[in-house]
């Protein structure tokens, strides 16, 4: 399968990653490129095979129920780009 | 089935009104799901945010076991599907006070399958609403839109609060019955303690998805209206969109699926203006967290503390208490109301119970704003006041003064009905010599009356009621009607 | 006194002991050495008052007699370790200059055995290359050089590589995606240990693909890798996919008797076109090891041609996600945006280099709609068969033997057009990351233009011991003692 570039502009869209109309053709070539190499798999038969996510065997561990964290409002804000009093501030969203 | 009822009619004829909603329903939890901050409402902005809700660069999920715990307790109370192994996906999309990028949610294995809720219809009967699934996922921030003429204010108090997405089928019918639905879930969540369901604070949310078609056809296209948050909005909301969908569609037009807003300022709903870009979430299974897994013990231990739900109660209060069906609806509707109730009715007559704690009780409360916790007449007192009618040392009529001035007092004073009708001299009067010269006084200065009476035995009401309005209300009523129709002749 | 930047690990650690110099002594040889290093662009960020005071620190440990196990090594760490109140960028404009209030669990275990921070290393933008040439401080230069060509120090890990081999660091901390530990110490003549995944926290490095990404060590010798094994690893109750178990002493497995032991050599990856050199170490690397008594098996790890495919599938999908937090709003480097979603779009285009949104690209591709069972979940699948064919190769043999990486160091610039020819570094190692298993580069030899080449061994799970054992007699055996020549020093 190989990527076309109104493929490559939905991408972007959903990874939020801006090109322009000059950078499509490349991307389009180079995704192509990438996604017929994987695509080898096909070739595999994996019919009842069970996708495996994660090489831990273990079981998930919990926490307790007991407030630990929080209260530093100034370290969670110290690196933002722009914020207002406690604030982060961004561009306006419209709903 | 059976037949709907509640068609709205266009121009063409009727139209039904298909509803299914979804509902977020904050665990009640001290901690996030996957963080150790904490979840209080009303907090300074980010006050409780930790490196793992702002999403801060390396920062894992941890998830809070007590939340799992509360969502297999929700589950048995919808008599659901408990999954001993589920899994914890990612939602990918972009949204400022959605800090990772992605929501931690479950998508195709839930920890809760297909359960029931049961609601009570107007006329009477009973209604089950599907349960589709129960599954856990994080909250998002919070963005104040009007504080900045343009600029987005972003609040990640809420980020990683835990929530119960409750997903119902499309089993409803009309708004009536989707408010039923909310508040018997509610109910139930409360009963449980699982949720706090407190709409106001957002702890409790309904997502509405509304569609309408022609009896019998096929589901029409669906609009979803995000986040309404009281029971009477998610009527306006359904009554609005519906009206709208049968409008758009009769005049030619078509439904578009999309995800709509509830102005409670206008009664309407609006599409949300954010680019409604074709949803792709990209859902995949979170690869920080292993797969939720649990054992048949676990989910037995949950279930052997399981509290009396709605359902059950209202039976048992109807099969012991003898209530009606409708009374024992009404006071199972809050877990602290029935407690009220059963508590006053120790050794009482249970229906005079019902009907003071649903009479007086309630209408006080509501007057003055009050919760049933905070009532200024304890059930204790309630009891003993139904007792002091049933031993006929009050008349009901005096009984209802007693009972304001206990009301008036509040819990402080705390005086008991007895000591008040001693206090104001409320006894009822049963000594027959008394009651017997009133009605004497009564028939003497009324000959025209008893001629009437005698004629049209309906009258002798209006002696008994002149009696006791002489007697101050004091007077036995059975002892004055029995004294006014044998001295009148009636019987 | 001799020159300190000459000692390894384990030496250091000797000579602080015997108090034949002092950390500080120590700490400054390396801080004056790293200052005068800018040609190879090895670190992004140097911190030399924090790394005297540490060291100072240090001598007061010994001199009260309460050494540490690393008291007073100086070491340097990949800029993917987030460090408290020391910029932390994973070599990415995205995150400008992010200073975290928070110290990941690994380096913190480091300096609670008393290592000593130099500062910063380079690597590929969020570990995502094999040549360190997609940092946003550009290309770390490998000290190794063919003639007059400049080479690339393997990657993501480069600046790590780059630092041990240069001797501006005693040790370096690093991460394994699909191979980022151990190509850059194959390209660069050093020890670098992947250990199983989940044998060291993840919190606090700056996450690639959360499925694979490991921590661990690139030194000198393969003691000083069992070290810095020893403190980096921990059990952390942040990190759920952290394994709860005891951290062995990893120096106490090199006894150097590998008698008896099963060494399979897994027959795919005789690749085709793999140069002959790299085919002939192999071979010398096998008798080695029978030499020392060890017994060589033949093994097949059948869907060996798959891994790559599947990782390039896998982690991209994980980054897509794993990415979406850099987005401008609570950190790093926003552009402004006419609205809120072309803020986004400006930051990400501004702040990610090419090989990251070509990544994050494909991810968000293999994970959407009408793709993801095509290509994300066959790849889960294919990832299963791949830990499936280690789990039955183990039945017959205890550690596998392969060649680290299909060439040496290549030259700066080469594949940074073909992406594809890029990826292929990662053939021999990758396999490793997708079925969390620990695998380890030791440097073996030199090819003819006289640049080192790593031998790979691949241990099972949690099987570190073995592991390091069997690499302590691979060391021994192949003697390697070759230093890059030192062209850079200013
Ligand atoms: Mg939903
Ligand atoms: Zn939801």
């Amino acid at each position: 399968m190989s990527v076309d570039e109104n493929m490559v502009r939905r991408i972007a869209n959903l990874a939020r990653i801006g090109v322009t109309d000059g950078e499509l053709p490349a991307l389009a070539k180079e995704l192509s490129a990438i996604i017929g190499f994987v695509e080898q798999l096909s070739e595999l038969d994996t019919d009842g095979v069970k996708p495996l996510t994660s090489a831990v065997e273990d079981r998930i561990r919990g926490r307790e129920d007991i407030v630990t964290d929080g209260g530093y409002a100034e370290d969670v804000l110290a690196n933002a780009p722009e914020k207002d009093d406690e604030y982060f501030a961004v561009p306006k969203v419209v709903e | 089935m059976a037949e709907n009822k509640n068609l709205i009619s266009g121009a063409t004829g009727d139209w039904e009104i298909v509803l299914g909603l979804e509902v977020h329903a904050q665990v009640a939890s001290k901690a996030k799901l996957f963080s150790g901050a904490a979840t209080e409402f009303g907090a300074e902005p980010n006050s409780q945010v930790s490196l793992v809700d702002a999403a801060m660069p390396g920062m894992l999920p941890v998830i809070n076991w007590f939340c799992v715990e509360q969502a297999v307790r929700t589950g048995l109370g919808l008599k659901a599907q408990i999954n001993n192994y589920s899994v914890f996906d990612r939602k990918n999309y972009f949204y400022p006070d959605l800090p990772q990028g992605y929501q931690i949610s479950q998508f195709q294995q839930p920890i809760v399958g297909e359960g029931a809720i049961e609601i009570d219809l107007a006329d009477g009967a009973v209604k089950e609403i599907g349960i589709e699934r129960l599954h856990l996922e994080q909250d998002a921030g919070k963005s104040l839109h009007d504080q900045h003429p343009n600029m987005s204010f972003v609040d990640l108090n809420r980020s990683g609060v835990a929530l119960m997405e409750i997903v119902s089928n499309p089993d409803m019918r009309s708004a009536a019955e989707a408010q039923a639905y909310v508040k018997k879930l509610r109910a139930i969540l409360r009963y449980l303690g699982t949720c706090d369901g407190n709409m106001e604070q957002g702890s409790l949310r309904a997502d509405v998805n509304v569609s309408v078609r022609k009896p019998g056809d096929e589901l029409g296209t669906r609009c979803e209206i995000k986040n309404v948050n009281s029971i009477r909005f998610i009527g306006q909301a359904i009554e609005y969109e519906a009206r709208r969908q049968v409008d758009l569609i009769e005049d030619g037009g078509t439904v578009e699926q999309q995800t709509r807003l509830f102005d409670p300022k206008t009664g309407e709903t609006r599409a949300m203006r954010s680019k409604e870009e074709a949803h792709d979430y990209r859902y995949f299974p979170d690869p920080d967290l292993l797969p939720l897994e649990f054992s048949q013990e676990f989910v037995d231990e949950i279930a052997k503390d399981l509290p009396e739900l709605p359902d059950e109660k209202k039976a048992r209060f109807i099969n012991d208490y003898g209530l009606t069906p409708y009374d024992a609806g009404v006071l199972v509707g809050e877990a602290e109301n029935a407690a009220f109730f059963e508590s006053a009715a120790e050794g009482q007559d249970a229906k005079a119970v019902a009907n003071m704690v649903i009479g007086s009780v309630f209408a006080g409360l509501n007057k003055a704003d009050l919760d049933i916790a905070d009532s200024p007449v304890s059930a204790a007192q309630v009891g003993q006041l139904v007792g002091l009618i049933a031993d006929d040392t009050v008349s009901g009529r005096s009984a209802k003064e007693v009972f304001e001035l206990m009301f008036e007092d509040g819990p402080d004073q705390g005086k008991n009905p007895a000591v008040i009708i001693e206090e104001k001299g409320l006894k009822q009067v049963t000594d027959t010599g008394a009651i017997e010269a009133a009605v004497d006084e009564v028939i003497d200065a009324n000959p025209d009356k008893v001629a009437q009476a005698k004629e049209r035995p309906k009258m002798a009401g209006w002696f008994v009621g002149q009696v006791m309005q002489a007697t101050g209300g004091k007077a036995n009523p059975q002892a004055v009607n029995k004294l006014v129709m044998l001295k009148l002749g009636l019987e | 006194m001799t020159d300190l930047t000459q000692l390894n690990l384990a030496d250091a650690r000797d000579g602080l002991a015997k108090k034949q110099f002092s950390a500080v002594e120590l700490t400054q040889a390396h801080i004056d050495r790293v200052s005068a290093s800018s040609a190879l662009n090895a670190y992004v960020l140097e911190t030399p008052e924090k790394a005297l005071a540490m060291a100072a620190e240090s001598d007061a440990k010994i001199a009260a007699g309460e050494a540490r196990p690393l008291e007073g090594l100086p070491i340097g760490v990949k800029d993917l370790f987030c460090t408290k109140g020391v910029r932390t960028t994973a070599c990415s404009n995205i995150l400008g200059d992010f200073t975290p209030p928070y110290e990941s669990t690994v380096t913190q275990n480091l300096w609670n055995d008393g290592a000593v921070m130099l500062g910063k290393l380079n690597n590929d933008e969020f570990a995502m290359g094999s040549s360190n040439e997609t940092s946003r401080f550009g290309p770390v230069v490998n000290p190794w050089k063919a003639g007059d060509t400049a080479l690339v120090p393997g990657g993501s890990s480069g600046g790590s590589s780059a630092a041990v081999a240069a001797r501006l660091g005693i040790a370096a901390t690093a991460t394994d995606t699909g191979g980022s530990i151990r190509q850059p110490a194959a390209f660069t003549g050093t020890v670098g240990l992947k250990p199983t995944y989940g044998r060291c926290s993840r919190w606090g490095i700056v996450a690639f693909a959360s499925s694979f990404d490991q921590a661990g060590p690139i030194t000198h010798t393969v003691r000083d890798a069992a070290m810095m094994l020893s403190s980096m690893a921990s059990f952390d109750k942040r990190d759920t996919t952290s394994v709860e178990r005891d951290v062995p002493n990893y120096e106490a497995a090199l006894t150097g008797d590998i008698k008896g032991l099963r060494v399979g050599i897994p027959q795919e990856y005789r690749v085709d076109n793999m140069p002959a050199e790299i085919e002939k170490l192999w071979q010398q690397g096998i008798e080695w090891l029978k030499a020392a008594g060890a017994e060589i098996v033949d093994v097949s790890l059948p869907h060996t041609k798959y891994a790559l495919p599947a990782y390039y599938i896998i982690a991209p999908a994980e980054a897509s996600s794993n990415l979406a937090r850099y987005d401008g709003v609570r950190y790093g480097a926003r552009q402004q945006g006419t609205d809120i979603d072309d803020m986004y779009a400006q930051t990400r285009a501004a702040g990610f280099g090419d090989e990251v949104k070509r990544r994050v690209m494909i991810g968000t591709y293999a994970l959407s709609a009408g793709y993801y069972d095509a290509y994300y979940v066959k790849a889960l699948q294919v990832r299963r068969l791949i830990a499936e064919d280690f789990t039955k190769a183990y039945e017959k043999c205890d550690v596998l033997l392969t060649p680290t990486t299909p060439s040496a160091a290549f030259e700066i610039g080469k594949n940074v057009e073909d992406p594809l020819e890029m990826y292929l570094n990662d053939v021999f190692t990758v396999t490793v990351n997708l079925a969390g298993l620990p695998g380890i580069s030791v440097p073996a030899g030199l090819d003819g233009d006289g640049l080192p080449l790593g031998l790979q061994l691949i241990g099972q799970a949690f099987g570190e011991e073995t592991l390091l054992r069997t690499a302590g007699v691979l060391e021994q055996a192949a003697g390697f003692d070759a230093q890059p020549q030192d062209w850079w020093s200013a």
